[in-house]
């Protein structure tokens, strides 16, 4: 009976650096998927069909095959081409490149979201290209579009659950090796959904205030 | 100090201007009537810079602007322009819509961008709206303001763009007031416009465009009391 032991203090901790570890990959797949998906949404705003055609599809591929099989298959194809990843690198590009497949998107109807004729009228007050982007375009495509990008970073955090399958030991994994111990799946399984509310329920929070703040 | 010299313009295979002819003077106030399609506004658009041109010139105190090495933007800071939709940007107030170009564009300090848009703020009367989003303004007011940005950079030429077309009837009147305000200070403005009464009262000649051609050109009294083409006179008969 010595494998099953009750749930101890001490197993909140080791939850909560979990939790801390779904963070950590959750906030550099964010950052990074949103930096390079700006980039990349804006290359889709200018290069019309051509570039929905080839940039797009490519990314098409990326929003629509399952997240999990594509961490399974990333993971296991770099070994085979000679480049060992470990489950925290393998995860943090893929959930990196997931993110950026769905904000290019998003940042492409923001720019698009701002009308011709609000550029033309910046544009002939003698404002250059990049000056219209900056002080125009992005100010109010982003307001048009920031509950949608609130809302890719919100699914992002939670399926960073997903890089558990790799063998990474963030808060989904972390609850399994404890139920396995105790056999007390209900509360274990309710302590960490509340991890993942007090994770998630902040970033809600702060992007309603924000909003609120550019709705006077 | 307008020089345009047998300008064309296409869009596709749609010829919207078809060759116009037409300089306009330091300090004179020209409208441009005509029907809708008729090639009005394309003009305007051309004149600075907003629309490519596929044949014939315009010179702007010698200034070629459809000459790939002149600098647009820089060209652009001499023409204000007033469109039909107002554009305000949203996301600022009457007073941030109003410095922010000579600040970012022609570098001026913050302290000096803002007194010189709550100058130009009161020059239209929105004095009491400094601190307002357009979305609390009335079209009249968001257009008077749209006038206010375009005159913070200091332009020698404004071109309004049926500046009235879109609004109630009952702000017209405001907007047409801040116009004439604009033209007794001598400003130099071409003026797409369908009010007639503004056309005849303030311009020094008004221009009929009909079907992408400059139909007649000539005095208020003469173009509206005796004009000479048969097209001029079918138009004005339908609008009076």
């Amino acid at each position: 009976m010595e494998m099953f032991s009750a749930l101890r203090p001490q197993d909140l901790w080791f939850l909560a650096e979990a939790a801390g570890k779904t963070l950590w990959i959750s906030t550099l797949a964010i950052s990074s998927g949103t930096l390079l998906g700006i980039l990349f949404g804006w290359v889709l705003s200018v290069s019309g069909r051509l570039g929905s055609m080839t940039l797009g599809a490519v990314l098409d591929v990326f929003r629509s095959i399952p997240l999990i099989i594509q961490l399974v298959l990333f993971y296991n194809l770099f070994p085979i081409i000679g480049i060992p990843l470990d489950p925290f690198t393998a995860g943090t590009i893929v959930l990196s490149i997931y993110t950026l497949s769905l904000v290019s998107n998003v940042v492409r109807s923001g720019i698009e979201s701002v009308s011709q004729d609000l550029r033309r009228a910046s544009r002939s007050l003698g404002m250059s290209y990049w000056q219209d982007m900056r002080h125009i375009v992005w100010p109010v495509g982003l307001r048009a579009v920031f509950p949608a990008w609130v809302g890719v970073a919100l699914s992002v955090l939670k399926d960073s659950a997903l890089v558990s399958v790799l063998g990474y030991v963030e808060l989904l994994r972390a609850s399994q090796i404890l139920i396995t111990r105790t056999q007390e799946p209900l509360i274990i399984m309710a302590i960490v959904g509340l991890f993942y509310f007090f994770l998630s329920y902040p970033i809600a929070r702060a992007a309603s205030m924000v909003e609120k703040r550019w709705q006077q | 100090m307008i020089e345009i010299k047998n300008l064309h313009k296409q869009f596709g295979n749609l010829e919207v201007l078809k060759g116009i002819d037409l300089t306009v003077n330091r300090g004179e106030v020209l409208s441009i009537i005509g029907a809708s399609g008729s090639g009005k506004s394309t003009l305007l658009y051309c004149i600075n810079g907003l629309e490519s041109i596929q044949a014939g010139d315009i010179t702007i105190d010698d200034i070629r602007v459809h000459d790939p090495k002149t600098d647009l933007n820089k060209l652009r800071q001499k023409l204000g322009m007033v469109f039909q939709q107002w554009n305000s940007f949203p996301h600022l107030t009457a007073l941030e819509n109003v410095a922010l170009a000579p600040r970012i564009v022609k570098g001026k300090s913050k302290t000096e961008a803002t007194e010189k848009a709550i100058e130009q703020l009161r020059h239209v009367g929105l004095e009491s709206k400094i601190n307002s989003y357009p979305s609390a303004l009335s079209g009249g007011q968001q257009q008077r303001l749209a006038i206010a940005r375009a005159l913070a950079m200091e332009p020698e030429v404004m071109l309004f763009d049926e500046a009235t077309s879109a609004l109630d009837p009952e702000l017209v009147g405001e907007v047409l007031d801040t116009m004439r305000m604009l033209a007794s200070e001598g400003m130099t403005m071409i003026c797409v416009t369908h009010e007639m009464s503004f056309a005849r009262d303030v311009s020094d000649r008004v221009a009929y465009f009909h079907q992408g051609i400059m139909e007649e050109i000539g005095p208020p009294e003469q173009l509206f009391n005796n004009p000479q083409s048969a097209h001029t006179r079918n138009f004005l008969s339908k609008v009076r």
